[in-house]
């Protein structure tokens, strides 16, 4: 009976003690560090972004904005983001035809004529901002990481520029920035967001195709907007946590 | 009576291993970056660095601060809910600038942007209106019969 009580007693110090520990480890991890923008508070936010399909014109405004507000390198394949062109022959969902002339950055000249029982639309591509993304799980030196608001980004100072994220991304949004050799993507601007700024394509956007939003902020039209269409994410089969929500994909969509 | 015989053996792998640890502990305490870890596996302040760009697009809001009167044309135009740097280009230099007039943007060049967006293509979602300049409004300048700021024809 002894040695039980004492087990019992031991076994409650350990529980007690971890659990403290623990909790003291989450009041550190949710104070944060003093964050560098002023009035932006990293565990108020939570950013996603939606992409409305439906109302996509592929006028490029989007891939032209980004590369001017981020730096992207001009040139074909780097692209932080692009839309592509969707020609789905009748009833041939298997076998959809995409291009993407320099990434839709000149617009789409037309290819198709009406009329010929196709199917055609746009999608603008982009980084998921996955919350279980493969990309950062591969780095093998923590050079890409998910902050806490859920922005996906590099650290150039500390990428080798080995390439392994670049190949885990199932949806193709790294590059190797030929300036920097190191791995660059999509970073949500995080430099306007966290200033309380929309992004650069969605600033550009004449359609409202594209919405930054912030699934922590109630206020913000994305609930309704997941409530009221029917979205979904690139390759849900993945289990990338992804964030970038569709809505209109149609299932040809790669 | 001896217990551990030839100790010194022993000794000196401890040393050695010691030694090798302590190297190993000086070492990343020097190589690791300091805020590496405070928020998860990597450093932390390159969040800071990534937010610290300057930005190109100054905001919609920036730009309806000092052009009211634009704000005005464009109410319940079918333009309306379209940010002003979606025609004009990234105009925060202009906007930041402690002298925007000197920094003014050019004029966006009509004859290309309208098509931009109105240029048909049977990619483009149904409702969206679409022409083709050569038969539509013979030809001319959009800007004949459609402003920009309020482009309905009155």
């Amino acid at each position: 009976m002894n040695d039980d009580r004492r087990e019992f007693l031991k076994s409650t110090g350990i529980y007690i003690m971890l659990t403290g520990a623990a909790s003291l480890a989450w009041d550190h991890l949710l104070a944060g560090e003093p964050e560098k923008a002023p009035n932006y508070k990293m565990m108020n936010h939570w950013w996603a972004m939606a992409i409305d399909i439906e109302k996509c014109i592929g006028c490029g405004n989007c891939v032209r904005a980004c590369k001017t507000e981020n730096g992207v390198p001009l040139e074909p394949f780097f692209f932080r983001t692009w839309v592509e062109r969707y020609h789905i022959p009748e009833g041939d969902m298997e076998h959809p035809e995409v291009d993407s002339p320099n990434g839709g950055y000149d617009g789409f000249p037309e290819k198709y004529s009406p009329g010929d029982g196709s199917k055609n639309f746009f999608v603008p591509k982009m980084c998921n901002q996955c919350s279980h993304s493969p990309c950062t799980q591969v780095c093998p030196v923590g050079a890409t990481f998910e902050t806490p608001d859920g922005a996906v980004l590099v650290d150039s100072k500390y990428c080798l520029g080995c390439r392994y994220c670049v190949q885990a991304c199932p949806y193709g949004c790294r590059f190797i920035n030929p300036k920097t050799h190191t791995a660059d993507k999509c970073t949500l601007c995080y430099h306007r967001i966290t200033k309380g700024l929309t992004t650069a394509c969605c600033e550009a956007c004449p359609t409202g195709a594209r919405k930054l939003a912030d699934l922590k902020d109630p206020k913000d039209p994305i609930h309704e907007f997941l409530r009221t269409h029917k979205v979904q994410v690139l390759k849900p089969q993945m289990a990338t946590g992804s964030k970038t929500y569709y809505n209109g994909l149609d299932g040809s969509v790669r | 009576m001896e217990r551990f015989k030839d100790k010194e053996h022993l000794v000196r792998m401890a040393v050695l291993f010691l030694g090798a640890i302590g190297i190993f502990v000086v070492a990343r305490a020097l190589m690791v970056p300091k805020d590496f870890g405070t928020y998860g596996h990597y450093r932390g302040n390159a969040l800071a660095e990534v937010a610290s760009r300057p930005i190109a697009y100054a905001g919609r809001k920036a730009c309806e601060d000092c052009h009211g009167d634009i704000v005005a044309t464009r109410k319940a135009s079918k333009h309306e809910k379209i940010a002003c740097e979606a025609c004009h280009g990234a105009l925060a230099q202009h906007a930041l600038s402690d002298d925007p007039g000197a920094n003014k943007p050019p004029r966006p060049d009509a004859k290309t942007l309208c098509l931009v967006c109105h240029l048909e293509n049977v990619a483009k979602p149904k409702g969206f209106p679409q022409v083709n300049p050569q038969d539509h409004g013979d030809g001319g300048p959009c800007a004949t019969c459609h402003k920009p700021h309020h482009p309905e024809v009155s």
